[in-house]
């Protein structure tokens, strides 16, 4: 069990340190994908099969996809690729090093201290959906208002302004 | 304990070759199918009745030249094949065949193949990234945009037999479908989803990725050889997938009188493997803005509605 834990969390981590690193934005996407799916495997591990598949589904099936959607959309090329050699020019690692150091020192202090989980319990679909629809409804009422709003937004900037234009035949 | 694991082994290993092998022969299968209905031969000269022209078509891939454009994102290139064939294999692992027969007994079984089939969609939207070429490219936008939009009410389409089944194990889903087949409670689930399931492995009539009168082959523009062949096998095994799927979400899986179950499975499988040649034969390919209509402002409202009507009647009849 705990080498299967180890194995997909190394795996999830370095793929995340590629997500940074790489140049090309497509191969970021790549390995962002990939490390979505070792923490998916890790949700398996702890009992939670149905935040697994929901993580694939729509993380990793859907939201990545759009995102390579828009990437295409651009179309970048070289030049792309040499400004984001630029941008992560040594001196940029820095700060960001300094942070992670940070919370990596306090990640080791609470393993020392023996702040982890204990038993693996088994959460189904049927419990996630208890809990959504009973002890967190507010939460998400308000995240489906919020993504509501987003929707009408996104409407609202792709319409035409002729109304006209929008008749079959026009285009 | 070391006749379980044989038994499981024998199952893996005789599902995958079964499955690769029948994706295969569906290339012959489909030809002579169209040849029958659009009323010509099809292929009749390698073999008997032609059937050899499978093991012809892939000595022809096997030994043409494997070209990888200078320009294109080679990793990436290499890769994008390679994904639909494992996504769709790994689809059929939670697949119940018939009793005894079949990988792994999944809770989430159903999330399972969801997630894959959502995931097969890199295979086509990175292969035309990396072909680096307009047509591939305009092939995959289209695929990732049509891939997304009927993976939405795919899954929302299969929550009806999930409320009435009461879980997402597709075995508990076949043994809840004894009194009857879920198709005639759930006919509209049954008719959103197949043509969802049409439109996720971009068949015809909804192949816009690889419409050749617009887009030379779409997304496949820049493949040859076994790459292409991987491509072209994958969309067999995700039409299989969605028809065994569909059998078993729907038709009753295995279940059916005097004939043992794998029989019936397969049965019910073939036959809409069929109806698939069969819209392809008989169906022209719609605008691509027509297709992304008629799945938001159409099938989407329908598969809400399917979903709310069944939750009634469910909490009504309790």
């Amino acid at each position: 069990m705990s080498i299967f834990f180890y194995f997909s969390a190394a795996i999830a981590l370095i793929a995340t340190l590629f997500v940074i690193t790489a140049r090309n934005a497509v191969h970021a996407l790549l390995y962002l994908i990939v490390s979505l799916l070792a923490i998916a495997l890790i949700f398996v591990l702890y009992g939670a099969p149905f935040a697994a598949a929901l993580e694939v589904i729509v993380y990793a099936g859907a939201i990545m996809v759009l995102i390579l959607f828009v990437i295409m959309m651009m179309n970048q090329g070289d030049a792309s690729v040499e400004q984001e050699r630029q941008w992560l020019a040594p001196a940029a690692w820095i700060g960001p090093g300094l942070l992670s150091a940070i919370l990596l020192l306090l990640f080791l202090l609470l393993i020392g201290t023996g702040a982890h989980s204990g038993d693996v319990h088994y959460v189904g679909p049927r419990q996630v959906g208890a809990a959504l629809f009973g002890h967190y409804l507010l939460a998400v009422e308000l995240a489906s208002m919020v993504l509501l709003a987003g929707l009408v937004g996104a409407f609202h900037l792709a319409r035409r302004d002729n109304p006209e234009a929008e008749r079959p035949g026009h285009d | 304990m070391s006749s379980s694991i044989f038994i499981q082994l024998v199952n893996i290993f005789g599902i995958l070759t079964t499955i690769v092998l029948l994706a295969a022969l569906l290339t012959w299968v489909e030809r002579r199918l169209l040849g029958f209905w659009q009323d010509r031969p099809g292929p009749n000269r390698v073999g008997p009745f032609g059937l050899l022209q499978v093991v012809a078509d892939m000595i022809k891939l096997f030994f043409k030249e494997d070209f990888i454009p200078r320009f294109a994102d080679r990793p990436v290139f290499v890769l994008a094949p390679t994904l639909v064939m494992a996504t769709m294999l790994l689809g059929f692992a939670v697949v119940p065949f018939a009793p005894g027969i079949g990988i792994v007994d999944l809770n989430v079984g159903l999330l399972f193949v969801l997630a894959m089939s959502s995931l097969a969609v890199y295979s086509v939207v990175l292969g035309a990234y990396a072909s680096n070429n307009k047509y591939a490219l305009l092939g995959g936008l289209r695929a990732a945009a049509q891939t997304v939009s009927y993976e939405v009410f795919m899954g929302i389409s299969l929550m009806g037999v999930v409320m009435l089944a009461g879980s997402f194990n597709l075995r508990d889903i076949v043994a809840a479908q004894a009194d009857g087949w879920f198709v005639l409670p759930q006919l509209l689930g049954f008719v959103i989803f197949f043509i969802a399931g049409i439109a996720e492995s971009h068949r015809l009539p909804f192949d816009l990725p690889e419409a050749e009168h617009e887009l030379t082959a779409g997304f496949h523009t820049e493949y040859s050889s076994m790459k292409f062949g991987m491509f072209f096998v994958g969309e067999y095994l995700s039409v299989i997938l969605i028809s065994a799927l569909v059998t078993t979400l729907f038709l009753g899986g295995w279940l059916g009188p005097w004939l043992p179950p794998l029989v019936w499975f397969s049965l019910k499988t073939a036959l809409l493997v069929c109806v698939f040649v069969l819209l392809r034969a008989a169906l022209p390919r719609p605008r691509y803005d027509q297709l992304m209509q008629f799945g938001w402002k159409v099938l989407l409202p329908l598969s809400l509605a399917n979903l709310l009507a069944t939750g009634g009647i469910l909490l009504w009849l309790q």
